[in-house]
């Protein structure tokens, strides 16, 4: 599986242009039929395999850690991880994420502990997939996946909801609001504690 | 009988077929040519090109053709409205009428007429094609002028100084030609190369014509008309729309019109290969056409294969190139070879003709020997020049107590 997702590039990529950099130790020009010989290496290129991929039809994996759209992750029991901080915000060079945060109300928390948040929106006609924010996040909220198809045709769907950049209810999730897990504070959210939902907190997902 | 008389029996309607033919064929050549071309290249740059439009993108050019026919036809205020349309119609239709004296078939069958496919066969055929060649620089010029602005005005200054100075080395290199079959008819040149083509007898010639055709088309690596870096687009930097179509069709019909032209002086024309004689007389002789268009096509390849393996030269290096080399090389092998001619013809003895060659390949190693010896020196001369101080003036370098006063006033 690991080496399925390498990116091709490696195969003509930097290694094999290191391979060629042997130093250059004679700089008298070329003799005629010397240079002469650029012109088998045109024709002998035609037989050669095509660096081309067929985007559309063929989707080649990206890098591992290729910086992709973002996502809003959640909390084993459905809660979300953003707690509306803003540092995000703070960290964003292109002014590209907006933040509002808001009061948990007891029983109908959107993530554990006293504030959510309210409003999130990335502007992807801004953002430079630099990264900053999810080194910002706190929380471990806010990270990038490998997805980069994020063209569109007017500039409002480039703006993306907080309902665009949620992960989504995996099994054995709530959705929120829904009350915290019995007998835990935030603290135990943070530590990994909780491994999923308990059925008092609601209608647990199972698919 | 001879391509000349057949031509000369045809009614009027199989000239005027001809003609629609023939433009149709450079047409739909032209499209092909477009898509052929970066096709090709792509390969040799590791890459598919188009292939999205029909069956491997062979409808490329036809889509692209309708894109600028489409596009906005802009003529600039500053422009002269006249020669501003004029310009691309000169030019495409020069490259058209080249067509006209090249001999793509022996005799056929057309509609039950016996006739060759020729639309015309002047006595002069060659200078005809000549004369037409600059006819269309004409077209080059003007849009330069006319377009009222700089780029083009320079681009169109390159492209005529180049097809002007390349076409006199066309010139000399067609004159062994004439010399060897006696004749400036194109179908004359044709069956004179029955036994030997002349590009194998006058290798010379072939490789000097070779060279200033790609010249002559403002084609890589000589395209220094359309140095983006210094000129914009060059001479149709100004053009849009169905005026610049026409240049387009005009540069790709003025490839094939000198790649046909080369086949028909150097590659013995419509004939077959040597040894496949024998199928010059499929499908009625129009197997013959096939043979033509192969043989075109070879020279299209090449000049795609130039564009895709040579960067372009410096202007300077390029003129230099023009007139300081192909022109005196081409003088003198017309002098070998109008000696060779006149003595062989004069009945001299074979010892006479071998050690009058034998003299020229003498006379030349020691001049070459001698050109290198100077070049050489010239070389070493230069790379002591060079440590020394430059030869264009500098701004005079401020001692430092000069310099401490400036900066403290």
């Amino acid at each position: 599986m690991a080496d399925e997702l390498m990116p091709r590039s490696n195969e003509n990529g930097l290694e094999k242009a290191n391979e060629s950099k042997a130093p250059i130790t004679n700089n008298e020009p070329a003799t005629f039929f010397k240079q002469l010989l650029g012109f088998w290496v045109t024709f002998r290129t035609m037989f050669q395999k095509v660096n081309t991929v067929q985007y559309p039809e063929v989707k080649e994996p990206t890098a591992p850690r290729f910086h992709g759209r973002h996502q809003l992750n959640r909390h084993p029991d459905g809660l979300e991880k953003c707690i509306g901080c803003e540092l995000c915000a703070w960290a964003c060079p292109a002014d590209a994420i907006y933040v509002e945060g808001a009061d948990n109300k007891p029983g109908e928390q959107f993530s554990p502990g006293e504030r959510y948040g309210k409003v999130y929106q990335i502007n992807y006609l801004r953002c430079i997939f630099c990264g900053l924010c999810i080194e910002a996040c706190p929380t471990r909220a806010l990270t990038m996946t490998n997805e980069y198809e994020l063209a569109d045709n007017t500039r409002g769907k480039l703006i993306f909801e907080k309902e665009d950049l949620l992960g989504p209810l995996r099994a054995g999730m709530v959705p929120p609001p829904h009350p915290m897990y019995p007998n835990t504070t935030d603290a135990n959210y943070y530590r990994g504690e909780v491994p999923n939902a308990h059925p008092s907190q609601g209608v647990i997902k199972n698919d | 009988m001879t391509n000349a008389e057949l031509i000369a029996q045809d009614p009027g309607w199989i000239i005027a077929l001809k003609g629609v033919i023939i433009f149709a064929v450079c047409v739909v050549l032209t499209i092909m040519a477009v898509w052929g071309e970066r096709r090709i290249v792509a390969r040799m740059q590791m890459r598919l090109g188009p292939n999205r439009v029909g069956k491997f993108g062979l409808l490329q050019g036809l889509v692209d053709g309708v894109k600028l026919a489409l596009k906005e036809d802009l003529i600039p205020k500053a422009a002269d409205r006249i020669v501003f349309v004029i310009a691309p119609i000169i030019s495409v239709t020069a490259c058209f009428m080249s067509f006209a004296v090249i001999p793509l078939s022996g005799e056929v069958n057309f509609f039950g007429h016996k006739t060759a496919m020729q639309l015309t066969d002047l006595p002069v055929g060659v200078l005809y094609v000549l004369a037409i060649a600059s006819v269309g620089v004409y077209g080059i010029v003007l849009a330069g002028w006319s377009s009222g602005s700089t780029y083009p005005l320079l681009g169109g200054l390159r492209s005529s100084a180049q097809v002007i100075s390349y076409e006199v080395a066309m010139g000399l290199s067609l004159v062994a030609v004439f010399i060897y079959s006696g004749s400036m008819s194109t179908s004359e040149i044709v069956e004179a190369q029955n036994q030997w083509w002349y590009a194998v007898i006058l290798f010379p010639s072939f490789v000097i014509y070779a060279i200033s055709m790609v010249g002559e088309t403002n084609r890589a690596p000589f395209d220094l008309a359309e140095a983006e870096g210094e000129l914009v687009g060059g001479f149709h930097t100004e053009y849009s729309s169905l005026k610049f179509a026409l240049f387009f069709l005009a540069e790709y019909v003025n490839i094939i019109a000198v790649s046909a032209l080369a086949t028909t002086l150097f590659l013995g024309g419509y004939h077959a290969l040597p040894g496949l004689g024998f199928t010059e007389q499929w499908l009625g002789g129009w197997f013959t056409v096939v043979w033509f268009f192969a043989k075109v096509l070879l020279f299209f390849f090449i000049f795609v294969w130039l564009r895709g393996t040579l960067p372009r030269l410096r202007y300077d290096q390029f003129m230099q190139f023009g007139w300081k080399v192909l022109i005196p090389v081409s003088l003198a092998w017309i002098l070998v070879v109008s000696t060779l001619r006149v003595m062989s013809q004069q009945g001299s003895s074979r010892f006479a003709i071998m050690s009058f060659t034998f003299a020229v390949v003498l006379i030349y190693f020691i001049v070459t020997t001698f050109m290198e010896k100077s070049k050489k020196q010239l070389q070493e001369a230069a790379i002591v020049k060079d440590s020394a101080a430059p030869n264009f003036p500098v701004p005079e370098i401020p001692n430092s107590k000069d310099r401490a006063e400036q900066l403290n006033g």
